[in-house]
């Protein structure tokens, strides 16, 4: 049995790289996912793990070992934010190109300029296109058990890929929640003993791993890489089983809160969707039939399972905690009304982009949301889908 | 749970305690024992006819016979071994990126020592790490990656091939460039002479991280050059071996030549051949009579217009100031002056 225990979301995603003992882990601090690298230097330091801890001088140095690490053939973690993520971006590509099954702690934050330390979505959103597997908890408890299930989904043979897990800067990394920590034993089962494919540390039979790759090759390989996204995103739902199974909380690639019948729906990351929760059974109580889908697994994007959740909604008001600056829409409702679009589905959309900057959003502006989406039910897409809460003039 | 951290970062690592293994010099192989070493990277890859850099990488790669893994930065040697789906490599191979051989040599290191002390990998294996970048990747985009690695105390061997140029994109100057050197962006014109700063010092950079074993060569003296790598395999700790490697495209002269240049390069003591073990230094190559600078700047298209007029004559002057005054400081260095 595990045991609940108060813990920030950082130090339990550290708890989880605890109990995975990684062979390498290669990271470099950065404001709000530091503590996640001190407390794990610390059970370095007092000998609870084996894990060769490497202190590097940059997160592009950091990224680069843990790829160099995890070619070499064993299992390798990281920690980062925001502006280390962006120093990574290169190397991100390579990990994910060279399928190397890193895991990467994301503690979501904005990216400058201004510089800001507080939570938004810029940083993962940023490296959307990467390659890496892209999984948002909404809470402690989910940043400790989706840190767990990145490790399976990335290192099984049929996925092969990096992986993130997100957690939102500081209302989630620096507050205090009750988590479940299951047994050291039991994780280490779930997780099971790392199994190479192809190590560099193999000198019996050594390959080449980075060559130049041109019009001739280089196509080909790509095509390769797209078609591992369908198996991983079946791999994160029997992982999600599995680990359901044996720890009690089972995960998919997203979590539907009363869209069932739902007319007016809203479509959430992180944190915020936690918020949402509360407000739909308010509302719920109220005899409004409101609905939210709380999306998980933001790449690979499940379009598919999203458009059927939805397809019977009467409005959909899809939260961005990130711009997309020069674009029309944020990054996670082009995503969702693409999806729709080419799904058929004919559903009234709208982007509220919010929380940009750590700035805080309320349960009232929510069900504000909410309220707004009863028109747009009525009068069918606005003009101008896009609306900001939250922010001053 | 418990257990010893790795033992590389089980004590703490004073100034050079990491340095070379009392006791442990061997013999220079000589000539026929080199020739009978496993060929790590073979014929029938890219690189332009008369590059310097096969050569270097043949002859450091000849210097052990443990197992080796590579970690290469992009450019020249990079994208003319491994034109996919061919490889010119015999041994594990890995690139990621440009700036970086450095850290990914220490990720390859840091999973190796981390196993071995897992028991995952026989106690008794020696394998050696070994990253080649040219100087755009060290100097310039690589430094920083460079400095982390050797202050972490990587067991590794750093080998900078240099040509002094961005050769791979066309040469472009990088800080290693020479004064005076015609480059694509430090182009000879009718205002500006080429190359108006001289090179970085990085070798004395590292001097100054005070790392157990750093070392300049040529592969023009392949006793000097093999000798030094077979130093830097048996240091524990990061090594690092700056070798100024002839580009006959970038250098515009003869490919026939590459090997001699790199001669004269020692023999006018423009790139001085010597080593500093755990602070010591030791110039390895002393020519018996010093030519002066003019005689390597000749035989180089990329120095051509220092030939012409008084203004490059006094570029010429300069050469030979700079030269002598690096020279006279490094004999002081090594207890000669």
């Amino acid at each position: 049995m595990g045991k609940v225990m108060p813990l920030e979301g950082n130090n339990a995603i550290a708890e989880a790289m605890r109990q995975i003992n990684p062979d390498v882990v290669a990271a470099y601090p950065i404001t709000p996912s530091t503590e996640i690298v001190q407390t794990f230097a610390k059970f370095v330091s007092d000998g609870k793990v084996t894990t060769n801890f490497v202190a590097v001088e940059s997160e592009h140095s950091a990224m680069s070992a843990c790829t160099a690490a995890a070619a070499a053939g064993g299992r390798v973690m990281n920690a980062t934010s925001a502006n280390g993520l962006a120093l990574m971006w290169e190397i991100l590509y390579i990990t994910a190109s060279l399928r190397q099954p890193v895991v990467l702690n994301l503690v979501n934050r904005a990216l400058s300029g201004n510089i800001n330390i507080h939570c938004d979505h810029s940083d993962g959103m940023g490296a959307r296109d990467s390659g890496w597997i892209q999984i948002y908890g909404e809470n402690a408890q989910e940043g400790y058990d989706n840190c767990i299930q990145c490790v399976a989904i990335s290192e099984r043979e049929d996925v092969r890929l990096p992986s993130m897990n997100c957690i939102d800067g500081f209302f989630v990394s620096h507050a205090y929640e009750m988590v479940e920590v299951e047994e050291d034993a039991a994780v280490q089962e779930w997780v099971g003993p790392y199994k190479p494919v192809r190590p560099l540390l193999d000198i019996q039979n050594p390959y080449t791993v980075g060559p130049l790759d041109l019009w001739d090759y280089y196509f080909e390989h790509k095509r390769n890489q797209l078609s591992a996204y369908p198996d991983a995103k079946e791999a994160i739902i029997e992982e999600g089983k599995r680990f359901g199974k044996a720890f009690g909380r089972e995960y998919g690639l997203m979590e539907c809160v009363d869209l069932e019948d739902a007319e007016v729906a809203v479509v959430a990351l992180g944190s915020t969707a936690g918020m949402c929760k509360d407000v739909v059974a308010d509302l719920r109580s109220k005899g409004v039939k409101a609905g939210l889908l709380k999306l998980r697994v933001f790449r690979p994007f499940p379009d598919a399972e999203i458009v059927a959740a939805l397809r019977n909604c009467k409005a959909v008001a899809v939260f961005d905690r990130a711009a997309s600056y020069g674009a029309s829409y944020g990054p996670l409702y082009s995503e969702v009304t693409a999806a729709m679009y080419t799904r058929g589905a004919n559903v009234p959309c709208v982007n509220i982009i919010y929380g940009l900057g750590g700035r805080e959003i309320r349960p009232d502006q929510i069900a504000d949301v909410y309220s707004k989406l009863n028109d747009v039910k009525t009068t069918g897409q606005p003009a101008d889908p896009v609306s900001y809460v939250g922010v001053r003039g | 749970m418990t257990s010893k951290p790795p033992a590389s970062r089980q004590t703490p690592c004073l100034t050079w305690a990491s340095a070379g293994k009392e006791g442990e010099k061997q013999m220079p192989k000589n000539l026929k024992q080199l020739s009978e070493s496993p060929v790590r990277l073979t014929g029938g890859h890219r690189l332009c006819p008369g590059c310097g850099e096969p050569i270097v990488v043949r002859q450091i790669l000849m210097a052990t016979e443990d197992p080796v893994i590579v970690a290469n930065a992009t450019g020249c040697l990079e994208v003319s071994t491994t034109i996919f789906p061919y490889t010119a490599w015999n041994v594990p191979w890995l690139h990621i990126a440009f700036e970086n051989a450095a850290a990914a040599a220490s990720g390859l290191e840091a999973m190796y020592v981390s196993l071995k002390n897992q028991g995952k990998i026989d106690p008794d294996a020696n394998y050696k790490f070994v990253a080649f970048a040219g100087d755009g990747g060290t100097y310039d985009i690589g430094f920083q990656s460079l400095s982390g690695a050797v202050e972490r105390r990587h067991n590794f061997l750093y080998v900078c091939l240099n040509n002094q140029a961005y050769m791979n994109t066309g040469v472009q100057r990088s800080s290693a460039s020479p004064l005076g050197a015609h480059t694509t962006t430090s182009p000879a014109g009718r205002v500006i002479p080429g190359k108006t700063m001289v090179q970085k010092d990085l070798t004395e950079c590292m001097v100054a991280h005070e790392m157990p074993y750093v070392a300049q060569s040529i592969p023009g003296r392949w006793r000097d050059l093999v000798g030094k790598a077979e130093k830097a395999f048996a240091t524990e700790g990061p090594s690092f071996i700056n070798v100024l490697t002839p580009c006959p495209l970038g250098w515009l002269c003869d490919p026939a030549e590459t090997v001699d240049i790199s001669m004269l390069a020692a023999d006018t003591c423009i790139w001085p051949l010597y080593e500093v073990e755990n602070g010591e230094y030791k110039i390895t190559y002393k020519p018996k009579e010093k030519k002066p600078v003019e005689e390597y700047l000749k035989r180089q298209g990329r120095f051509k217009h220092l030939f012409k007029g008084e203004d490059g004559a006094e570029i010429i002057k300069g050469i030979q100031e700079y030269t002598d005054r690096k020279w006279d400081a490094l004999l002081k260095k090594a207890g000669e002056a």
